[in-house]
């Protein structure tokens, strides 16, 4: 089975104290650490599980700046056979719909029969996926949290519902599927994987050759504020050092009924 | 001249001379031998490299003091008494069984040099330990078979009792030292009868008794029972011999190489592949061990040399919290499995490729719930090792990137931000800059350009939780009273990666250590010092080419001793303080006293001691990436460590690493012991009482 999953760069939210920047339109990013969305680790980590199952190879696409290349570095380390990055001035303003528009123009250079995305990104809207598959006229389903390969027509696929239910479905391929966490254990990425992977060739492939102009990029829809939320009612930041934090959420606790 | 009884080297066995049989025994017992032991030393030939032909003078000194003096053993005093009577009976025993295998082909036959008094002074002794290993293996066989010491039972997950191989080579020994002994009191009972010369035996001996009770026997039976009990002992001594490489016995050749070759530093880790120089890693097909074959040949001597006396397991903090871990069935499982890849010709199909350890043999929650504390090491008697083969088990997993989730943040994070909370590096020195810290204590800070003649390498543990921050304000004024100009790194400094290495992430252990020398060796400093044992393990046996490093309780000690650091009396009434080792400051490094002598300074202190201490403290569950690790447990190591405090009468654990007191600290919660028990570290406790 040929499998592209699309990846993101996002700073890493467990590594990162995100603040607003000084304008107030973005996060200040000059001390930021970045990796791959966790949600599509989790996505390579499957296509690479089905691949040892029933052959085939993974493919792992991003759309950035050469910057991005680490992340595709990373899953390749991990056991994706090839890396492709979708990398173009034209593509730095654009919205999700644009970044769909980009991956679809990928997707058409190559013969894939499973694309999967994350559910979702740490600084996403959940929404490159379900638009991949409108533009592609492919099947989709969103928040995947079990594959089975029926046969190289057909899978069987899980989605947990509502109140801890799983829901199975059958999808015809080629199809796009959106990945949720906890669907498999990521492997491990040592140093020395990275290394090994180096110096592999990663194919960059530029608006020109995906035969897409700025016009078809540009944004309909814009960033207009960013902002930490005024407190609410009933919304209390809690002070102190980390033992005082923790007394006051336990009287609390107490108090509300929520610990005996 | 009358002979008192036929030799078996004169006998005859209906019309074959029986000297063909004592000369066909040793030939067939001696071929045997030769093949078990070819088939024992292929998988070794196979093996990975080790360096162990180096340092030969240490090495004959362990050997002298290991293997010879047996020095290891009185730690467990009956069963170390035991086993020392019986390597002396081995050892002086052996001229006498070699005498006996020539006996059968040759009259009379002596060992040159021992026709003279030499030769009258052995018999005396052999039969004083030919009786004294006798009366050895009886209590033996009754200590294994009927009171049964827990250390020696076998857990239902490791398969079957081994007491039927232990009582069996016990009653094969036995057999010797009774038809030794008998072949000797026949023929003195027989000379005795015929009024003729007789060999001295030893009152009381076995020899001796048997004579007794042969007094009134008829020669002709003496004659039966003189060739009946020399090809007895002929027989079950090849039998023995042959029967050592397929077991536990295999110690019994196995131990002098192996002790020979036992490692001979703590605290250190053996890399990747010997040979492999640290540039050339990348080249490596795999990492680690993955399979059976993947073990050096000193690491797979090991297994055979494995007594089975679970020593190491009775002293595994892991396996008393009764985590899936048990040293001595590392061990065994290993031998098992090469038994299994190169079995004895006919059984089974030979030189089979083995299957990977990790899912087979041993389970992956077994080789993470080590803590690398060295208990196991400084116990087996035999200088088996177990660090490095954890490590190259993990060095296995992290290779196929099968490592738990909870260690895959702490990892990425320590090689995104250099510590493994994933806090951003520039808060790395936010425990010197505390406004009410800062106002009476300041602290240089390399980053800044500031320099001194000492380094103070804090660490991450120390540099970013808020409790263990506190060490490192103590040290910092500690220093500053002792008048000793020092500097911290900072933002420069990264984890030490200590545990990064020893839970088998080499290349990123390797990032680090770059990164740090060359923060080190810019920083211009002459010496480091650090409280912490694990950076401070680190910093002595992982780094090279940076200054000397000693751990705060030397420095501490040094000032003392130099009058630059006054201690004021105790300040509290009813506190009964007990030094807790850490694992890296004392058995790896071997600051036993150092910290106690410390503790003595500060006048009117009461101090007890655990009973576990010094080279057998107890692991309090782990330091570094230990403390993200979820192990599947009983009970925490801690716990059990501060209920050993408890009993010992103490009501303040001092010890002097962040990890032991975060460790302590929580247990003392979960044991309820809140209120009646107090964990410190050394350097804050110093902290409180320096004179200022």
């Amino acid at each position: 089975m040929e499998i592209l999953v699309c990846i993101k760069r996002v700073p890493d939210t467990s590594e990162n104290e995100i603040a607003l920047n000084s304008a107030g339109n973005d996060i200040e990013r000059d001390d930021l650490v970045y990796s791959v969305n966790e949600w599509d680790n989790y996505a390579v980590e499957e296509a690479i599980q089905i691949v040892d199952r029933v052959g085939g190879s993974v493919t792992v696409v991003t759309v950035g700046d050469d910057e991005s290349e680490e992340v595709l570095r990373r899953e390749m380390a991990m056991g994706a056979n090839k890396g492709l990055l979708l990398a173009d001035d034209a593509f730095a303003e654009t919205d999700g719909r644009g970044i769909a528009t980009i991956l679809k123009a990928a997707v058409a250079k190559g013969t894939y029969d499973l694309i999967l995305t994350g559910a979702l990104a740490d600084d996403g809207a959940g929404q490159v996926g379900g638009m991949l598959a409108a533009m592609l006229d492919y099947p989709f389903a969103s928040v995947v949290n079990k594959i089975e390969t029926v046969n190289d027509k057909t899978l069987k696929i899980g989605r947990e519902i509502e109140g801890g239910n799983q829901e199975i479905s059958e999808i015809s391929l080629p199809c796009v599927l959106s990945i949720q966490t906890g669907i498999n254990e990521p492997r491990y990425v040592g140093i020395r994987g990275i290394r090994k992977v180096a110096s592999v060739e990663i194919p960059t492939l530029a608006a020109g050759d995906l035969g897409l102009d700025a016009a078809a990029l540009a944004p309909k829809v814009k960033r207009l504020d960013y902002f930490v939320p005024a407190l609410g009612k009933g919304a209390e930041m809690l002070e102190g050092s980390t033992e005082e934090i923790i007394a006051k959420l336990l009287e609390m606790l107490k108090a509300k009924g929520g610990l005996k | 001249m009358e002979t008192v009884l036929i030799s078996p080297a004169k006998a005859w066995f209906f019309f074959i001379p029986t000297w063909i049989f004592s000369f066909l025994i040793p030939v067939a017992g001696v071929a045997v031998f030769t093949y078990l032991i070819a088939l024992r030393l292929a998988p070794l030939v196979r093996a990975a490299p080790d360096r162990r032909f180096n340092r030969i003078p240490e090495r004959l000194r362990q050997v002298l003091k290991i293997w010879l003096g047996q020095w290891r053993h009185p730690r467990y005093m009956l069963a170390g008494v035991l086993h020392i009577i019986l390597f002396a009976g081995f050892l002086s025993l052996s001229i006498r069984s070699s005498q006996m295998v020539i006996l059968g082909m040759v009259d009379g036959f002596v060992f040159p040099g021992f026709d003279s008094f030499i030769g009258a002074a052995y018999d005396i002794l052999r039969q004083i330990m030919a009786t004294a290993v006798f009366v050895v293996v009886v209590v033996a066989a009754i200590r294994r078979g009927i009171f049964k010491p827990a250390r020696y039972a076998v857990p239902a997950q490791y398969g079957k009792d081994h007491t039927v191989e232990a009582v069996f080579v016990l009653a094969l020994i036995g057999t010797l030292m009774v038809t030794e002994a008998l072949f000797d009191s026949s023929l003195a009972a027989a000379a005795h009868q015929k009024g003729m010369h007789a060999e001295i035996l030893v009152p009381m001996s076995l020899a001796w008794i048997f004579a007794r009770m042969l007094a009134a026997t008829p020669a002709e039976s003496l004659q039966t029972l003189h060739l009946v009990s020399y090809y007895l002992h002929d027989l079950t001594f090849f039998f023995f011999l042959c029967f050592l490489p397929l077991g536990k016995h295999f110690h019994v050749i196995t131990s002098i190489f192996n002790v020979f070759f036992m490692r001979l530093d703590k605290g250190n880790v053996k890399p990747v592949r010997h040979g492999v120089a640290d540039d050339k890693l990348d080249d490596l097909e795999s990492f680690g061990v993955k399979q059976i074959d993947d073990f050096t040949w000193k690491h797979m001597l090991d297994f055979y040399s494995c007594a089975d006396c679970g020593r190491c397991s009775d002293n595994c903090p892991a396996n008393a919290a009764g985590r899936p871990l048990s040293p001595r069935f590392i061990t065994i499982k290993a031998r098992d499995q090469i038994f299994k890849s190169y079995p004895v010709y006919p059984i089974g199909a030979p030189f089979t490729k083995s299957p990977p350890l990790i899912g087979g043999i041993y389970s992956e929650a077994e080789i993470w719930s080590c803590t690398t504390c060295g208990a196991c090491e400084e116990e087996c008697p035999l200088g088996i090792e177990y660090i490095d083969k954890i490590i190259d088990l993990r060095r296995g997993m992290v290779d196929d990137g099968n490592v738990p989730q909870s260690l895959q943040k702490p990892l990425s994070a320590i090689e995104k931000r250099g510590n493994p909370w994933g806090k951003m590096e520039k808060k790395r020195a936010d425990w010197a800059k505390n406004k009410e810290f800062a106002a009476d204590c300041e602290v240089k800070l390399v980053e800044a350009g500031d320099t001194a003649e000492t380094l103070y390498f804090v660490d991450s543990i120390t540099s970013y939780d808020d409790r263990m921050q506190k060490i490192a304000q103590a040290t910092a004024r500690v220093l500053t009273t002792a008048g000793i100009d020092f500097a911290i790194l900072g933002k420069e400094e990264k984890d030490s990666g200590h545990e990064v290495r020893r839970f088998g992430e080499e290349m990123l252990f390797q990032d680090l250590r770059s990164h740090n020398t060359e923060m080190i060796q810019e920083s211009g400093a002459k010496r480091i010092v650090t409280a912490d044992p694990h950076a401070f393990n680190a910093l002595r046996k992982d780094y090279k080419d940076i200054p000397p490093t000693e751990h705060i309780s030397q420095t501490i000690l040094r000032s003392i001793q130099e009058g630059r650091l006054r201690l004021k009396p105790v300040d509290s009434e009813g506190k009964i303080y007990t030094y807790h080792d850490p694992c890296y400051l004392g058995r790896h490094n071997g600051l036993y006293e150092e910290p106690r002598q410390v503790l003595d300074t500060i006048s009117g202190l009461r101090r007890v001691e655990m009973t576990r201490s010094r080279d057998r403290s107890f692991c309090c569950g782990g330091g570094g990436l230990m403390l993200f690790y979820e192990p599947e447990e009983e009970q925490r190591m801690g716990v059990i460590r501060v209920k050993m405090a408890a009993d010992a009468g103490a009501n303040v654990i001092v010890t002097a690493c962040p990890f032991c007191l975060v460790n302590i600290e929580d247990a003392i919660k979960v044991a309820g012991l809140e209120g009646k028990m107090e964990a410190i570290d050394l350097v804050e406790l110093i902290d409180q009482h320096a004179e200022r």
